[in-house]
C-alpha cells in the first residue's frame, strides 16, 4: 500500500476510527492488529522476518534483563564481601556473558539484513572481478523477497537492544507490546527510526479521543500529502525523464535535473515524514521528528544533524561512538599523536570511524556503488569542511558581521543545497561512472539557451505544472520560514474559523485537484520503500 | 455567553462549515467531469436513456455498431416500432449485459438486438472507453456489477463513485463548455442514435491480420449465455446482428461460431456483411469514415431491412395509430430531420 | 568536585570552543555546542589526561551537557 492509494487512506481512517471506539485497555492491541494486517497486505512473505526479529530481539531483551537484575542483586547480596577489585572482576565476567547475548542479536538480524539485501551485490561484484580476471565463471544471482522497510525495523529493533544491553533502560517484558513497538505501521515503510524510550510510552498509553489532538494530526497529514502529491509526484515525472535519457540530457539537464532531484526528494520524503507523524499524533502517539528544516543548515555537517534525524543519529550512536572511543582507537589515537603530532594525531579516530560510518550509510541506503559513493562522496565534503574550520574562524573573526547579513546566509544556503544536490547525483544515473561522466557535461555542454527555449516542455511536464511546482516550492519555503518563529499549525489554529476554512479546506483542495494521482499519472513508490 | 449558546454556536459554525465544503466539492465535481458536448459526444449516450419514456418495443445494446448503424426513427416512420439504442463506444459484452439488466427495471421491450463484434474481447480494454460506457448509467447493483466487470488495472471503484477524484487535472483545461453546461447536457443522439450525414468512401479495406486462436473467450462466452438467459427469462426475444462495418475485420471463424451459437440457442442471427448486395449499401457513398461505421444513409438502409425482420417475423405491431406515442415521436421526427438539415448545410450535402 | 580535573577539564573544553563559556554553560548537548566530532575528541583527550575510558553507553547527555556533569563522570570512571 502507497501512502497515495486510495486504500492506504481508508485503511487509516478505518483504524483511527476503531481505535477510539474500542475500550481504551483495547487501544494498543488494536494498532497491532492494524500493523499486521498493513503488512499481511504488503506481502504474507515478509511477515516470518519481521516475526524473527521480533522474538529474537524480545527474547535477548528478556535474557538481558534477568541477567542484569541478577547482577545486581548479587551485588547488593554480597556488598560486605566484595572489595573493589573483585566486584571489578564480576562485573566483568558479567558484561561478557551479556556481550555474548547482544551479539547473537546482533549477527542474526543483521546477517537477514545483509543476506536479503547485499548477495546480489556481493555476487555481482564477484562476477565482475571473475570477469576481470578472464575466468568465464559467473554466478546467477538468488531471488530473494526484500520485506517492507526491513532496514528500517531491522535498525530500530537493534537499537533497542543495544540499549537494554548498555542498561539505558530494561527491556519490555510484555511481548505483544514489543511487537507492537516492532512493526507500528505509520513508521514501518520509511522510517522515522524510533527509540524504544522515547515512542513506547506514548505508543502504549491510553488515548481519550480529543477533537483537538485529531484535527491537528489530520492538518499534518494534509501537509504531507501536499507535499508528496503536488511536488513530488508532479517533479518525479521530470526527473525521470531527465535521468533515464542521459545521452539526449546533459549539460544544463544535468544541473536541472539535480535540482529538481533535490525538490523531488525532500517533499517525497518529508511529506511521508509528516503523514506518518500525522497519523500517530491523530492517534495521540509521539513520533520522532525527523526533519529539521535541513536545506536552510549552514553547512554539510549541520545539514546531516537536520535531514532524516533518526538516522544520522542512530549511525552516532550505534557505530560512529562505540568505533571511535574503543580503546583500540583510542590507543591508535596515542600512537599517531606521538608519531604524527598532536593536531593531526588527534583527527585519526573520528576521520577513521566517520568514514566506518558513511560507508556503511551508503551501503545501508541501497546495495550498490552508487551509495557506496555517495557515501563517501558525504565523508570527504565534510572532512573537507572539518579541515577549513581554522580558516572559516578567520574569516569570520576579520568580518564578525557577516554571520548576521543575510547575503551570507543565502549563500550558506545555497551551497548546502548546492552540495548536497551534486553529491547525490550517484542516487540518480545509473552507475557511478556515468555518474562523473554527467556531472562533467554540466561544465563542458553550454546548452542552457535551448533547454529554456522549449527544452524543459519535452520532460512530460507542461507550462501549467511548471506553474504549479514553482507554487508548491514558494509556498514550502514561506511555511519553513514561518516555522523558524514557531509552529504554523498554532498560529493558524489562533485564527477566525473563517480563515481557518480558508487555509486547511484549500490546502484540500489543492491536494485534490492539483495532485499527480489518478489515470495519467505514474504513482511513483516511496524513494525510500525497502530500503 | 453561556455554555450552551456556546456548544450551539459552535454546532453551527460546523454545520455550515460542512455544508459549504460539500457543496463546493459537488459543485467543483460537475464543473470538472467531461461534458462530452461537442467533441466525443458518444459520453453521453447512456445517460440521455434516463430521459426517455421507457416504452420501448425495441432495445438495441451493444458497441458502436449498433449507435451508428442503426436509426429509431426509420423504424418509426416506416414500421411504427419504437426503439432505442443503448450503445456506447467499444461496449464490451458485460457492459451490454449490465446495460440491459439496468433497462429491465424500467422496462421490458419484446426484442432486444446485440451486435456481436464485442465477442472479441474478453478482457477490460481502455479506461476511456469504461468511462463512457459506464458513467452514464445511474447507481444500481447493475451498474457496480459492471463497474467491476470492467475496470483494468489502473482503476479505482472510488474514482467511479467520486469523479472528481479521476477528472481532477482537468482544473488546468477548463473551458466555456464546462461552465455551460455545468447542470445539464445537450442532446446528442436520436434515440441512442449517432446521426451522420457526411461521406468518406471506402477504399482499400485492409484484410484482417491473422490471429494465433480464433475462438472467442469464456468469459465473453458466458456473458452471451447470460445476455441469452436473461432474455429468455424475461420472455424477450435476443436478435443477434452483425453490423456491415467492413472494419474492424470479421473473420470467417468468427462468423461459423456465431452461427453456430444461434442455432444451438434458436436465435436469429442477421450477418449484414452477407446483406450488402440486398439492402443496396455502396460503401463509396454510405460510409463516413471510409467503412468503419455507415453514415445515415447507409444505416437508413439497413434499418429498413432490420424493420421489416421486426414486423414479419416477430410480429411487432404498427403502433403509430397510438395517440400519444405519436405526439412524442413528432417532436422527435422535428429534432431528427432539423438535425440532417443541419448537419447536411455543414457538411455540404445535397 | 576536583577542582584540579575541573581546571583542566576547562583547558581541554576551551581550547575545543574558545568562544563558550564552559564554567556556566549546561546545554552543551541540548543545544548542539558540543558535536559528535567534539565530544571524540574530548574522550581522546580525557584518555590521553587521565587515562581513562568514556565507554560509549557513557555518551548521554546527562554526563556531557555541562562541564560539572562531565568532570563528575571522569571522577567516577577514575574511582572504578
Amino acid at each position: 500500500m502507497l501512502f497515495t492509494s486510495y486504500e492506504f487512506m481508508i485503511f487509516v481512517l478505518v483504524t483511527a476510527v476503531l481505535y477510539y471506539l474500542v475500550p481504551k485497555r483495547f487501544q494498543w492491541c488494536l494498532l497491532l492488529a492494524a500493523d499486521y494486517v498493513f503488512y499481511a497486505i504488503a506481502g504474507a512473505a515478509y511477515l516470518p522476518f519481521i516475526l524473527i526479529t521480533t522474538i529474537s530481539a524480545y527474547l535477548a531483551g528478556m535474557k538481558l534483563r534477568s541477567m542484569k537484575r541478577r547482577q545486581e542483586q548479587y551485588l547488593a547480596e554480597h556488598k560486605a564481601q566484595m572489595n573493589r577489585e573483585e566486584k571489578k572482576a564480576y562485573k566483568a565476567v558479567e558484561k561478557k556473558k551479556q556481550w555474548r547475548w547482544l551479539l547473537l542479536t546482533l549477527l542474526l538480524n543483521l546477517g537477514i539484513l545483509a543476506v536479503l539485501k547485499y548477495t546480489n551485490f556481493t555476487i555481482a561484484n564477484i562476477n565482475s572481478l571473475l570477469h576481470t580476471f578472464g575466468s568465464g565463471g559467473r554466478i546467477s544471482p538468488v531471488d530473494f523477497v526484500l520485506p517492507l522497510g526491513i532496514s528500517f525495523y531491522t535498525f530500530q529493533t537493534l537499537g533497542y537492544i543495544i540499549d537494554v544491553y548498555r542498561g539505558k533502560y530494561e527491556a519490555e517484558t510484555h511481548f505483544f507490546k514489543f511487537a507492537l513497538f516492532v512493526s507500528f505501521f505509520p513508521q514501518l515503510v520509511q522510517g522515522p527510526i524510533s527509540r524504544f524510550d522515547a515512542l513506547s510510552k506514548s505508543l502504549f498509553a491510553e488515548h481519550r479521543f480529543d477533537a483537538v489532538t485529531v484535527s491537528r494530526g489530520l492538518q499534518r497529514i494534509l501537509w504531507g500529502y501536499f507535499k508528496k502529491m503536488v511536488i513530488a509526484d508532479r517533479m518525479l515525472v521530470a526527473v525521470n525523464a531527465l535521468i533515464q535519457n542521459p545521452d539526449t540530457y546533459q549539460g544544463a539537464y544535468v544541473f536541472a535535473g539535480m535540482l529538481f532531484y533535490a525538490l523531488e526528494l525532500y517533499a517525497d520524503f518529508t511529506g511521508g515524514i509528516d503523514i506518518t507523524i500525522g497519523i500517530a499524533e491523530m492517534l495521540g502517539i509521539r513520533v520522532a521528528e525527523n526533519f529539521h528544516r535541513p536545506y536552510f543548515s549552514k553547512n554539510i555537517k549541520e545539514y546531516w544533524n537536520r535531514w532524516h534525524i533518526t538516522m544520522g543519529t542512530w549511525f552516532t550512536d550505534y557505530i560512529f561512538y562505540p568505533i571511535s572511543v574503543c580503546q583500540p582507537m583510542l590507543n591508535l589515537s596515542k600512537f599517531s599523536r606521538k608519531h604524527l603530532g598532536d593536531a593531526l594525531g588527534k583527527r585519526v579516530p573520528v576521520y577513521l570511524s566517520s568514514f566506518v560510518v558513511w560507508f556503511t550509510t551508503g551501503i545501508w541506503h541501497g546495495a550498490s556503488w552508487n551509495f557506496i559513493v555517495w557515501g563517501l562522496g558525504n565523508f570527504v565534503v565534510i572532512m573537507i569542511s572539518q579541515e577549513l574550520e581554522p580558516l572559516y574562524r578567520r574569516f569570520h573573526g576579520r568580518f564578525p558581521q557577516a554571520k548576521e547579513k543575510w547575503g551570507f546566509r543565502a549563500f550558506q544556503v545555497l551551497r548546502t543545497v548546492l552540495l548536497m544536490s551534486s553529491l547525490r547525483m550517484f542516487d540518480c544515473y545509473r552507475d557511478v561512472p556515468l555518474t562523473f561522466r554527467m556531472f562533467g557535461t554540466m561544465f563542458t555542454r553550454w546548452n542552457w539557451g535551448e533547454m529554456f527555449r522549449g527544452g524543459l516542455m519535452g520532460l512530460g511536464l507542461a507550462g501549467k505544472d511548471y506553474f504549479i511546482l514553482l507554487a508548491g516550492l514558494v509556498i514550502l519555503i514561506v511555511v519553513s520560514l514561518l516555522q523558524r518563529t514557531g509552529g504554523v499549525r498554532e498560529r493558524i489554529a489562533a485564527k477566525p474559523v473563517w480563515i481557518r476554512t480558508f487555509v486547511w479546506y484549500g490546502l484540500f483542495l489543492a491536494v485534490l485537484l492539483f495532485g499527480a494521482y489518478g489515470v495519467g499519472y505514474d504513482a511513483s513508490q516511496f524513494i525510500y520503500n525497502q530500503f | 455567553m453561556s455554555e450552551k449558546k456556546r456548544s450551539k454556536k459552535k454546532i453551527m459554525t460546523a454545520a455550515v462549515v460542512t455544508a459549504f465544503v460539500l457543496v463546493t466539492l459537488w459543485l467543483l465535481q460537475c464543473l470538472l467531469v467531461p461534458k462530452y458536448a461537442s467533441a466525443v459526444v458518444e459520453g453521453n449516450l447512456i445517460a440521455e436513456y434516463y430521459k426517455e419514456e421507457k416504452d420501448h418495443d425495441v432495445l438495441f445494446i451493444g458497441d458502436c455498431e449498433v449507435y451508428e448503424n442503426f436509426v429509431p426513427a426509420v423504424l418509426w416512420e416506416n414500421y411504427g416500432i419504437n426503439s432505442y439504442i443503448r450503445g456506447s463506444a467499444q461496449q464490451l459484452i458485460w457492459q451490454s449485459y449490465y446495460l440491459l439488466e439496468d433497462a429491465l427495471r424500467y422496462e421490458k421491450p419484446d426484442v432486444v438486438v446485440f451486435n456481436v463484434l464485442s465477442m472479441q474481447y474478453n478482457e477490460p480494454q481502455r479506461e476511456a472507453y469504461n468511462r463512457m460506457s459506464l458513467e452514464g448509467m445511474k447507481w444500481s447493483m447493475s451498474k457496480v456489477n459492471a463497474i467491476k466487470a470492467s475496470m483494468t488495472e489502473e482503476e479505482h471503484f472510488l474514482d467511479y463513485v467520486f469523479p472528481i477524484l479521476r477528472y481532477h487535472s482537468r482544473i488546468t483545461e477548463l473551458t466555456g463548455e464546462d461552465v455551460k453546461y455545468l447542470f445539464s447536457r445537450p442532446q446528442v443522439s436520436y434515440n441512442g442514435y449517432y446521426m451522420r450525414v457526411d461521406s468518406k468512401p471506402a477504399e482499400n479495406v485492409p484484410d484482417g491480420r491473422k490471429l494465433s486462436n480464433y475462438r472467442f473467450g469464456d468469459n465473453a462466452y458466458d456473458y452471451l449465455d447470460r445476455i441469452t438467459q436473461l432474455c429468455a427469462d424475461n420472455d424477450i426475444e435476443l436478435i443477434l446482428v452483425k453490423a456491415p462495418s467492413l472494419y474492424p475485420y470479421w473473420y470467417e471463424e468468427w462468423e461459423e461460431q456465431m452461427e453456430e451459437y444461434a442455432a444451438e440457442h434458436g436465435l436469429k442471427y442477421i450477418n449484414f456483411l452477407e446483406l450488402i448486395g440486398e439492402c443496396g449499401l455502396d460503401f463509396s457513398t454510405d460510409t463516413y469514415d471510409a467503412g468503419l461505421h455507415l453514415n445515415l444513409w447507409g444505416a437508413i438502409k439497413i434499418t429498413d431491412y432490420l424493420g421489416e425482420v421486426l414486423r414479419r417475423d416477430c410480429g411487432l405491431e404498427d403502433r403509430r395509430g397510438q395517440e400519444h406515442l405519436a405526439e412524442v415521436w413528432e417532436q422527435k421526427l422535428e429534432d431528427y430531420y432539423a438535425e440532417i438539415a443541419r448537419q447536411k448545410e455543414l457538411y455540404g450535402v445535397k | 568536585m576536583d577542582e584540579n580535573i575541573m581546571e583542566t577539564l576547562l583547558e581541554i573544553l576551551s581550547d575545543l570552543h574558545p568562544d563558550v563559556d564552559f564554567e556556566t554553560c549546561d546545554t552543551l548537548i541540548d543545544d548542539k555546542i558540543l558535536d559528535s566530532f567534539d565530544i571524540v575528541s574530548l574522550i581522546s583527550e580525557i584518555n590521553n589526561e587521565w587515562d581513562v575510558t568514556v565507554p560509549a553507553d557513557k555518551i548521554d547527555p546527562q554526563y556531557f551537557n555541562s562541564a560539572e556533569a562531565l568532570c563528575g563522570l571522569i571522577e567516577e570512571l577514575l574511582e572504578d
